[in-house]
């Protein structure tokens, strides 16, 4: 068994598939970043990956683009990040029960649209997924490089994207907005800082990202919407915002960690290890505790996360 | 309109119909008690769902290997192996915000997905029936089976046992030292702190109730109705619980009155599905906004 695990197909195997399921992960815990640097916080995340996955799909189904798919994956996700949005913003809602109750509402809408539009039915429509890109030189490196650089376009994308949400939250007065009226929300006002319009468009970002996250699971990694395509990956995005410390690159790091989780877990279940697969379906949501006790503890996030802002009558 | 006429008469429209609404009400209402438990505390337990699991696998080991019990001892040590088995599910994730500040909306949520996952193992594997051509466990033994209240109806005792812990949770909530505490820790940590309440223990205590209720939840389902363990024997009352306990508005009364409206929706759902062909799915939707909804007018939160 353990000679069949150590082999360059099967570590080869493992890195690219690692890469291919972190990035949903990766995609959803930068846009929930954002809100929560904001100060939102939307655990809804996991039901608007749902709702992203079926209208990706859909959208790509229907027009026959992929890329179609992808922007109605974002665009549902984009208008269930404004709703949670106008619950937490405007109606200063409590953030925790909203967040659940939007989890719970996209399931159901989910799975209700896909009966209502494709039926009921024994062959599940499907689309062919994003292919791979090969990139010239990097794929000559020995051993990885044909699979490590043999990725579709959004895994490219999303890594490239890291270095600049880094910059945005560093160099630019956007990222020092949203920064501000999450720490310092009054002396953002006071500063002449929209509190309220920085964290629309923050959480509108971050459901628009989930969407995005949503739509790569049905149309780059299975080519077909179920209602359980994303089994706790929205959830696994919040622990790696809170693992990575609200920073992009340490996120990254966090989905890496949770993407070989899930990569372990389909590889040694191909492998046929003599485990019950409940057991190796049951390995990220104990990776998932283990590092939300080692490095959830205490993490103190941004300090008006959470907290509905209201002036103060001076 | 033709489907909520079949709603409304499948619900109460006659015996049978009635008991089938109190037969689905009857989880709902022992969740929905755990989750208001451990809301009045703002403790975000998510994890009924999975504390309903872990009630139903003790409930089910100890009504089907434990032999030779007479009923008025194998009974109730059944129900009790439910509660243990919720309380324990549930004192993990208490345990764990109390003494080292984890985030229990994750844990309790991570701890549901483990422990269903062990359910299916269990049923595939070794509590599986080989007499059966289908993944169940065996039956439990009859001395274990929550008796049947109204004749020729499904109406069983874990109903009646749910609406006595709707009086005891109001008790324990208004008139009891823990009940104040609990209060208190929900409304104001640091003012409880000043006031002497050990919040870390309280929050523990609350979850071992909030629980050992939705325990009991599975063990009623499990001695009460299945009579086995069955794959899926709870489809998401752990999550329709926090739809239900908020409705309620966290009061054990109202959650009485929201289990029952749940149920009936539950079940004309099926009617619906029938008559008007409704897909079952909606019931979450409704679920999703009743949750929403409540966020926003029942939950405010305290400025930052």
């Amino acid at each position: 068994m353990l000679d069949e695990i150590l082999t360059v197909t099967f570590l080869t195997g493992f890195l690219a598939a690692t890469l291919r399921i972190m990035t949903p992960i990766l995609i959803a815990a930068l846009g929930e970043m954002f809100a929560e640097r904001a100060g939102v916080l939307n655990l809804g995340i996991e039901g608007i990956m749902i709702i992203g996955s079926f209208a990706g799909f859909a959208g790509a189904y229907f027009t026959g683009s992929l890329l179609l798919g992808f922007v109605t994956g974002a665009l549902a996700g984009a208008l269930l990040g404004l709703a949670m949005g106008v619950l937490s913003i405007r109606l200063k809602a409590n953030q925790i029960v909203a967040g659940l109750g939007i989890w719970i509402l996209c399931q159901g809408l989910a799975s209700f649209l896909n009966r209502g539009i494709f039926g009921v039915v024994s062959v599940r429509p499907s689309v062919s997924i994003l292919p791979a890109i090969s990139l010239p030189l990097l794929n000559q490196v020995p051993l990885l490089g044909e699979t490590l650089f043999n990725q579709n376009i959004v895994v490219y994308l999303t890594l490239l994207a890291v270095p600049v949400f880094t910059f945005i939250f560093r160099r630019t007065s956007w990222g020092l907005s949203i920064d501000a009226v999450g720490e310092e929300p009054h002396a953002a006002d006071a500063a002449g800082i929209s509190v309220s319009r920085v964290r629309y468009i923050a959480v509108t970002f971050g459901g628009l990202m989930a969407g995005l996250g949503g739509a790569y699971l049905s149309l780059a990694l299975f080519g077909l919407y179920t209602d359980d395509l994303s089994t706790g990956l929205g959830w696994m995005a919040i622990v790696v915002v809170v693992f990575g410390k609200w920073r992009p690159w340490w996120i990254v790091g966090g989905a890496l960690i949770f993407g070989a989780a899930n990569a372990l877990q389909y590889r040694l279940q191909a492998l046929d290890f003599p485990l019950p697969y409940q057991f190796l379906l049951m390995i990220p949501f104990i990776v998932t505790l283990v590092i939300v006790v080692i490095f959830g503890r205490g993490q103190k996030g941004p300090s008006a996360l959470a907290a509905p802002y209201e002036r103060s009558e001076l | 309109m033709q489907a909520y006429g079949a709603l409304v008469y499948s619900a109460f429209g006659s015996v049978n119909g009635f008991a089938e609404t109190m037969v689905k009400a009857c989880p709902l209402l022992l969740a929905g008690l755990g989750v208001t438990v451990a809301f009045r505390a703002r403790f975000w337990n998510i994890g009924a769902e999975g504390q309903i699991y872990a009630g139903g696998i003790m409930a089910a080991v100890v009504g089907i290997y434990i032999t030779g019990l007479p009923a008025v001892v194998h009974l109730p040590l059944t129900v009790l192996a439910g509660a243990v088995g919720g309380a324990l599910w549930g004192l993990v994730p208490g345990y764990l915000k109390a003494r080292l500040k984890v985030n229990e909306v994750i844990t309790t949520l991570m701890l549901n997905y483990v422990i269903i996952l062990l359910a299916g193992y269990l049923i595939h594997g070794p509590m599986r029936d080989r007499a059966s051509g289908i993944t169940i466990s065996p039956q439990l033994l009859q001395t274990a089976w929550l008796p049947t209240v109204i004749p020729r109806t499904r109406f069983h005792a874990g109903i009646l046992l749910a609406l006595a812990l709707a009086v005891v949770v109001y008790w324990l909530l208004e008139r009891t030292v823990l009940g104040f505490q609990i209060r208190t820790v929900g409304e104001n940590e640091r003012a409880a702190r000043v006031a002497g309440v050990r919040v870390g223990r309280t929050i523990i205590l609350t979850m071992i109730v909030s629980g050992a209720l939705a325990g009991l939840a599975g063990a009623a389902e499990v001695a009460g109705l299945q009579h086995r363990l069955v794959d899926e024997f709870s489809p998401g009352y752990g999550f329709l619980a926090v739809a239900v306990a908020l409705l309620g508005n966290l009061h054990p009364i109202g959650v009485v009155f929201a289990s029952v409206l749940f149920a009936a929706l539950l079940n004309g759902a099926d009617a619906m599905q029938r008559a008007a062909s409704v897909p079952v799915p909606v019931i979450f939707v409704i679920e999703g906004l009743v949750i929403v909804l409540v966020s926003a007018r029942f939950f405010r939160q305290r400025s930052g």
